[in-house]
């Protein structure tokens, strides 16, 4: 099953994985504040992610592995 | 089954880049290729001086710090000395394009076996956001606070243009991160760097043109634009030298 | 015994470094120490080695950091505007503990200044090579034997200290041709542990650096840095001594300076004024004992040296300057005759007697 897991640690808030997911999958999240200091990224509707990996390419910081 | 992860080639360090900058897709793809070819015990990495100063603590293979502008050479010495290596040097525009234009016009001319990653995002990062040699005509940055004069600081260096006029170098490209698919197409570029010094044909540098949010003062999204929109005409993507093409062709 | 053959002080000393292991040198010609450059193109091809002519000085010298870096026995030579251009990598050098060799032939400056024989970096190599706290080990040679000799113990300081060690050799010593005893072969290098050779995936990453932005740990670093000084300070001076067992006056020279200086003592003798020379053979680590000593025991110094007076500080650094220390000054490449040095120590003589 196609799967993304965010290592939200790692994730500095720069949304570039948000413009880059093809089904506008990906959000920053609000609620929540990384060690870091940033809102990280999250996925909204994991079901319907077809693991294309846009968001993973886009990605400075190796935040995000793919799985199918 | 994992279709996407962090590269081995890259140490578990946090980048101190700022959020969006691209350097960490461009190292990124750098670790990737080199995990792909199998090289990152044989591999010796040159970090230039510039925001890419730390590079040493994030890539896995050897590092050696190399003064502003000198990476070219370092790399040379450190070539010659073991051949056996793979030698990339990583470097910023100010330091491959300003102080250091004799180094790398002359590791290119020798044809020297390295391999050269070159960031250009047209202006000064770690110094807080100075006109670079390849800030746009027009440009506004803290030392050209009234825009990129040319008649006052003249005009860009294009680098690969540049370059493309010696016989020295093997494969000049120049690629851009501002999408996926341009991410995907350097990622082709910097492989076929690597593969040439593994081959021995070469010389080989690829120009990424990159972005700065913070110093150009946008968003991250709107820094990708900015590269496609304003960058990208003034230095056209492509392969500007393929020594292999040619002789291909020549055949 | 080895048979001795008739070589330029250059020559030799690029033979003794070949002899010595060094299979990469990298340099830019210039006056008056391209027969250096000229020699290692010609053999280093033929034994295996690297010769490769840099785009500029700054590239020479970050090309040997880079060898350096990797593990290998690395050179360069110059002469003194081109060493000046070397200061940026003698600095990185020292910032990143590696081993080089780095020959100055020099030549009379400021500036692009002459191409006669000069002293006139003696402050450049022993005070301010580049920016930031350090030294480079300074060797002084006399003669083509020495350009040879020290060339062999240069490698080998460097390797010991983990340090730079500059050949502070001058347009006479570099172009004379003398007789010399080449020392023998050794190809073997001491293991560098450090090196970056790549990790072939069985060791944590090297990284050869010399950035530090905790200003605790950068300070660490230069305090460990100063103590292996410290060592070398107290173990590795050198120097020689001329007709010093009685001398009241005592010359202080290096180089070809201490050559005619030598001349003018023998002849002072015959007339019955007791002088005498300390040459020191290492600028730095400067030989402040043996100017100490001699404090104790002569009236006055005489320093004789291939530029305005850079090396009387050390003198009087040294002595405490508990006795006056007179110069005896030639720049621009003059060479003061043994005639003229006889006539100061005759001078001295004068004063010291009355």
């Amino acid at each position: 099953m196609p799967r993304i897991i965010f290592d939200a640690d790692r994730c500095k808030g720069c949304g570039l994985c948000v413009s880059a997911c093809p089904r506008q999958l990906l959000t920053l999240d609000r609620s929540r504040i990384n060690r870091k200091g940033y809102h990280p990224a999250k996925i909204t509707d994991p079901e319907r992610c077809t693991a294309c990996a846009c968001c993973a390419v886009m990605c400075p910081d190796c935040v995000i592995t793919v799985e199918r | 089954m994992i279709v996407f992860e962090r590269p081995n080639a890259l140490t578990d360090r946090d980048t101190h880049y700022c959020p969006g900058c691209t350097h960490g897709i461009i190292h990124r793809l750098v670790a990737e290729v080199i995990d792909e070819l199998e090289i990152e015990g044989q591999t010796v990495g040159v970090a230039p001086v510039g925001c890419a100063v730390m590079a040493y603590d994030y890539f896995a293979c050897d590092m050696v710090e190399a003064a502003h502008g000198r990476a070219p050479a370092v790399a040379t010495g450190i070539k010659r000395a073991n051949p056996d290596n793979v030698v990339f040097t990583y470097q910023g525009d100010g330091d491959l394009a300003s102080i250091g234009t004799a180094e790398t016009v002359h590791a290119a001319a020798r044809g020297e076996n390295i391999t050269v990653i070159f960031v250009n995002n047209a202006i000064y990062g770690m110094t807080g956001g100075q006109m670079a040699p390849t800030s746009l005509p027009g440009q506004i940055t803290e030392t050209s606070p009234y825009g990129r004069s040319p008649a006052v600081c003249g005009y860009p260096l294009r680098i690969c243009e540049m370059l493309a006029t010696l016989d020295g170098p093997e494969y000049l490209a120049r690629v851009s991160v501002h999408s996926v698919r341009a991410v995907r197409r350097a990622k082709k570029a910097v492989r076929r760097a690597f593969e040439n010094q593994l081959t021995g044909r070469g010389f080989s540098l690829v120009e990424f043109l990159s972005s700065c949010p913070t110093n150009w003062g946008m968003t991250p999204q709107e820094a990708l634009t900015w590269v496609e929109s304003t960058m990208i005409p003034y230095y056209p993507l492509g392969v500007y030298k393929d020594r292999s093409v040619r002789e291909a062709e020549e055949e | 015994m080895a048979e001795k053959v008739l070589m330029k002080g250059n020559e030799a000393l690029a033979e003794a470094a070949i002899r010595a292991g060094c299979r990469h040198y990298f340099g830019y010609p210039i006056t008056p120490q391209t027969e250096i450059t000229a020699y290692m193109a010609r053999r280093l091809p033929k034994c295996g080695g690297t010769f490769l002519q840099a785009e500029s000085e700054i590239g020479a010298i970050n090309m040997v950091y880079g060898a350096a870096a990797a593990g290998r026995r690395a050179m360069t030579s110059s002469s003194s505007p081109g060493i000046s251009l070397k200061s940026e990598g003698l600095s990185y050098l020292a910032g990143a503990d590696l081993p080089a060799l780095v020959v100055n032939v020099q030549r009379g400056g400021p500036g692009l200044g002459g191409i006669q024989p000069s002293q006139s970096d003696y402050f450049q190599a022993t005070r301010a090579p580049g920016h930031g706290d350090f030294h480079m080990i300074v060797l002084a040679p006399a003669s083509v034997q020495e350009m040879a000799e020290l060339t062999t113990k240069g490698f080998h300081l460097a390797d010991k200290y983990r340090m730079t060690c500059m050949i502070l050799a001058d347009g006479t010593v570099g172009q004379m041709m003398e007789p010399v005893e080449l020392p023998v072969h050794t190809d073997e290098e001491p293991d560098r542990p450090w090196a970056v050779t790549g990790t072939r995936m069985n060791r944590p990453h090297h990284i050869i650096n010399s950035l530090y932005l905790s200003p605790e740990k950068l300070e660490e670093m230069n305090f460990a840095r100063y103590a292996r000084y410290d060592t070398i300070r107290e173990k590795e001076p050198l120097w020689e001594e001329f007709h010093m067992e009685d001398a009241e006056i005592c010359l202080v020279a290096f180089g070809i300076a201490a050559r005619v200086a030598k001349a003018a003592i023998q002849q002072a003798r015959s007339e019955g004024i007791r002088a005498g020379l300390i040459r020191p053979i290492t600028l730095w680590p400067f030989p402040e004992k043996a100017l100490m000593r001699a404090a104790e025991q002569c009236l006055a110094f005489l320093s004789v040296e291939l530029n305005m007076g850079q090396m009387i500080d050390d003198i009087r650094l040294a002595t405490d300057c508990r006795r006056t220390v007179s110069l005896l000054r030639h720049a621009g490449g003059v060479i003061p005759t043994p005639a003229e040095v006889l006539e100061r120590i005759r001078q001295i003589a004068g004063g010291a007697q009355t």
